[in-house]
C-alpha cells in the first residue's frame, strides 16, 4: 500500500511539474486519500521523532535556525516550506524525498506549524517536541481571536511527548500547561524592548517572570548577543538581525538542547553565528546598487518589533501595504502600531499606500513619496542617495518586491 | 481650551485599531490650537464629571465579559451625559452594549445600558469586509466591519446610515449603526475617524459648542490625504 502511494504520488508530481504546476499539493491530496495513515507511518519511523515550531510571529526563521543547528550536529533534518494546506503540503514534500521503496533518509522532522492547521496535523501525526514562540494578534478577519489561538497552542503542547519549549515572557504562552516544559526567556534589561501584545496600547511595564529559564537572551548589542545557558554566559556574534530574531534563537537553542542534551553548547553557539534569516525576515538584497533589507510585517507586534530593532536614522525607509486576501483585507491594525520611533519615511507604497501615509500623518512622521505602484516606488526609493534601505512590507507586497527584483525591471 | 476625551476600556476594547479614533480626535483638535486630555476609563474607575467627548471601541468576547458589569454600574452616569448632548462614538462591542441587550447563541441575555433603542442577537456567520454607507448627515462613510452580532434597531431609532456596500446592522434591513442625540453607534472599524474627517469634526465641534456657545465652526484643515485614503478604502472589494 505504502509503496503504491509513493509511486502514484511521485507520478502525479511529475505530471503536475510537466504542466508547470510547481509545488502543487495534488500529490499530497491523492496520497492522503489513498492512505490516510501515510504521514504518520513515515514520520513515526524517524529515529529522533518530530518537532514543531508554532506561534504567531517568527516561525519561519526559527524553524530554519533549529534545522540548521541540528544539521550542524550531524543530524539529517527533514523540514517543510509553508503552504496553503499544511498536511497535504508536508505529504507532497515527503513524496518528493522518499525513495520508491519507502526509504526516508532523515533523523528528525522539524516542521513549521501554523496554528490554524495545528488540530488537523495533531490528528494526522504524533509529535515529540514543540517550540511555542508567542501568541499575538494576527489578521483577525481570518483566524478569529487571540484566545482561540492560545487554546490551539495548548493542544500542541499537550501532544508534545518529550518536551515543550515555551516563551516565558509571553503572557499566553507562559500559562500553557504541559508535562515536560522547558522555558526560554529574556534578561531583565531586554524586557522593556519587547512589547507583549497586551501592552501594545496600555502599558503597565514589563514583569519579571518567576519561571526558570534554560536559555535566556541576556543582552544584545548590535548583532552581538549574550545567551545564558544553564547558568553560563555565551556570547555570539550573529548574522541574524534584530532583537526578535535573536530571541527566537534562544528558543531554538533550548529546543536543540532538549533534542540533543549531550550536544556541546559551544558548538551550537558557533553554528548559530553563521545562520541567516529566512526570506523577508531581515534578508539583505541589492537593488539599483543599494543595500536593501526586507522585513515582513503581518501584524502590529511584528511591525513594532521590527521598528524597535531597526528604526534608526541612518537608513532610507519604505513601507509597502497591500490588502489582498493573504495580507488580510482589514488594514485597521496599522493604527495599533506605535510609529513614534519613525521620524521620516521616504516612500509608502502598495494598494493601501494612502492609508499608511495617513497613519503616519497622525503620528507626526514625515513621508516624502506616496506611490501605490510597488515597482515605481522601488525606483523612487533607490534613485537618490546611498544610504542603505529598509523595507517593511505585507505578504503580497513582499512577493511583488521579489518579483520586481527577479524580473530585473529594477536592476 | 482643553477638550477632555473619555476613552472607555482601552485595555479590553482596543481591537481593530480603534485607538486610531482617539488619535484622530486628538490631532485634529491640536492642529486647531486646542489642548486635549485623554482620560482612560478602566474597570472600577468612576466616570469623571468634566467630560466633553466619550469614545469606546470593540473587543473580543473575553474583553467584553470583563467590562459588562462595570459598564452597567456606570450606565446611568453615561446615559445622563448622552441625554445632555455629549458627543460620543461607540464601535462594535460597545455599540452593542449601548443597546438594550445582547442575546448570545446560548440564549443568555446580556443586559446593555439602553442608550440606543436596539437589541442585538448572536448570528451564525461573521459579517466581515469593507463597508460603505451613506449617511444623511455625513455623506459617504467608509470602514471595515467584523461582527457576528445582528443589531435590530427599534421603531424610533435613527440609523447612522444606509448600507451601500457591506452588511451593516444585520445584513437584511440595509441600516448601519444608530445615532441618538449626539451619540453615534456603529460597526465601522478602519478606524472610522481618520478616513471620515466629517464625523471626527462633528464630534469636536459639538464638544466645543457646549464649552463655548460662540464657536460656530471649526477652522478647516487640509484633508487631501484623508480623502485619498477614503476613496481608496471605498474602492476595495468586500
Ligand atoms: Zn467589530
Amino acid at each position: 500500500m505504502e509503496e503504491l502511494s509513493i509511486l502514484l504520488g511521485k507520478a502525479i508530481q511529475k505530471v503536475t511539474r510537466l504542466k508547470g504546476g510547481g509545488g502543487s499539493a495534488l500529490p499530497g491530496l491523492v496520497v492522503e486519500h489513498m492512505d490516510p495513515q501515510f504521514i504518520k507511518k513515515v514520520l513515526s519511523e524517524l529515529p529522533m521523532g518530530v518537532a514543531v515550531v508554532s506561534g504567531t510571529n517568527g516561525k519561519t526563521t526559527t524553524t530554519k535556525i533549529v534545522s540548521e543547528l541540528l544539521e550542524a550536529q550531524g543530524l539529517r533534518v527533514f523540514t517543510n516550506r509553508t503552504g496553503s494546506n499544511f498536511v497535504r503540503g508536508v505529504i507532497s514534500e515527503i513524496i518528493e524525498d522518499i525513495s520508491l521503496t519507502g526509504k526516508f533518509d532523515y533523523d528528525i522532522a522539524v516542521l513549521e506549524l501554523d496554528e490554524a492547521h495545528a488540530v488537523r496535523f495533531l490528528e494526522a501525526c504524533d509529535i515529540d517536541y514543540a517550540l511555542l514562540l508567542n501568541v499575538q494578534r494576527d489578521q483577525l478577519d481570518r483566524f478569529g481571536e487571540i484566545d482561540h489561538t492560545a487554546e490551539l497552542l495548548q493542544k500542541v503542547a499537550e501532544n508534545a511527548r518529550k518536551a515543550c519549549v515555551l516563551n516565558r515572557e509571553d503572557p499566553r504562552i507562559s500559562q500553557i500547561r504541559t508535562a515536560h516544559p522547558v522555558w526560554f526567556g529574556l534578561g531583565e534589561d531586554l524586557l522593556s524592548a519587547f512589547p507583549s501584545d497586551d501592552d501594545l496600547i496600555v502599558s503597565e511595564g514589563p514583569k519579571v517572570s518567576e519561571l526558570p529559564s534554560s536559555v535566556t537572551l541576556e543582552s544584545l548589542n548590535g548583532q552581538e548577543g549574550v545567551f545564558c545557558i544553564d547558568g553560563e554566559a555565551y556570547s555570539c556574534r550573529m548574522e541574524l538581525k534584530g532583537i526578535y530574531n535573536a530571541y527566537n534563537a534562544a528558543g531554538a537553542l533550548a529546543l536543540c538542547l532538549s533534542i540533543l542534551p549531550e550536544a556541546e553548547t559551544e558548538d551550537l553557539i558557533h553554528a548559530l553565528s553563521g545562520i541567516h534569516s529566512a526570506f523577508g525576515r531581515g534578508e539583505s538584497l541589492q537593488i539599483g546598487g543599494r543595500d536593501v533589507e526586507l522585513y515582513l510585517v503581518k501584524n502590529p507586534s511584528a511591525f513594532m518589533l521590527g521598528l524597535a530593532s531597526f528604526a534608526d536614522e541612518a537608513h532610507d525607509f519604505m513601507i509597502a501595504i497591500n490588502d489582498e486576501y493573504a495580507d488580510g483585507r482589514d488594514v485597521s491594525w496599522l493604527w495599533n502600531v506605535d510609529f513614534s520611533r519613525l521620524a521620516h519615511v521616504k516612500v509608502v507604497t502598495g494598494i493601501r499606500a494612502s492609508d499608511m501615509a495617513l497613519r503616519l500623518k497622525y503620528e507626526g512622521c514625515r513621508v516624502d513619496v506616496i506611490e501605490e505602484d510597488i515597482g515605481q516606488a522601488l525606483r523612487k526609493l533607490t534613485a537618490e542617495g546611498d544610504a542603505p534601505c529598509r523595507i517593511f512590507a505585507t505578504y503580497t507586497a513582499m512577493l511583488e518586491i521579489r518579483r520586481q527584483i527577479s524580473g530585473k525591471s529594477i536592476l | 481650551m482643553t477638550i477632555n476625551i473619555l476613552h472607555l476600556y482601552p485595555r479590553e476594547m482596543n481591537l481593530y485599531g480603534d485607538h486610531g479614533n482617539v488619535l484622530a480626535l486628538k490631532q485634529r483638535a491640536i492642529w486647531r490650537g486646542f489642548d486635549v486630555k485623554v482620560i482612560e476609563h478602566h474597570v472600577g474607575d468612576p466616570i469623571p464629571k468634566d467630560i466633553d467627548i466619550i469614545f469606546g471601541g470593540g473587543g473580543q468576547d473575553s474583553g467584553q465579559v470583563k467590562i459588562e458589569e462595570d459598564l452597567r454600574a456606570n450606565g446611568d452616569a453615561l446615559k445622563a451625559k448622552i441625554e445632555d448632548g455629549t458627543p460620543s462614538l461607540v464601535i462594535c462591542g460597545l455599540y452593542q452594549l449601548f443597546g438594550r441587550y445582547f442575546l448570545t447563541s446560548e440564549g443568555k441575555e446580556i443586559r446593555g445600558i439602553g442608550i440606543f433603542d436596539a437589541v442585538t442577537v448572536a448570528g451564525s456567520e461573521r459579517l466581515i469586509g469593507n463597508i460603505v454607507i451613506q449617511s444623511e448627515r455625513f455623506g459617504e462613510v467608509v470602514g471595515y466591519e467584523n461582527h457576528s452580532g445582528l443589531t435590530m434597531p427599534g421603531e424610533g431609532a435613527k440609523p447612522f446610515g444606509t448600507v451601500l456596500k457591506g452588511a451593516g446592522n444585520n445584513g437584511s434591513d440595509g441600516t448601519e449603526g444608530i445615532m441618538y442625540r449626539n451619540c453615534i453607534g456603529t460597526y465601522l472599524h478602519g478606524p472610522i475617524l481618520p478616513k471620515n474627517p466629517a464625523v471626527a469634526d462633528f464630534l469636536l465641534l459639538e464638544a466645543l459648542k457646549r464649552k463655548d456657545p460662540s464657536i460656530a465652526a471649526l477652522q478647516p484643515l487640509d484633508d487631501t490625504l484623508e480623502m485619498e485614503a477614503h476613496r481608496s478604502a471605498a474602492s476595495r472589494p468586500r
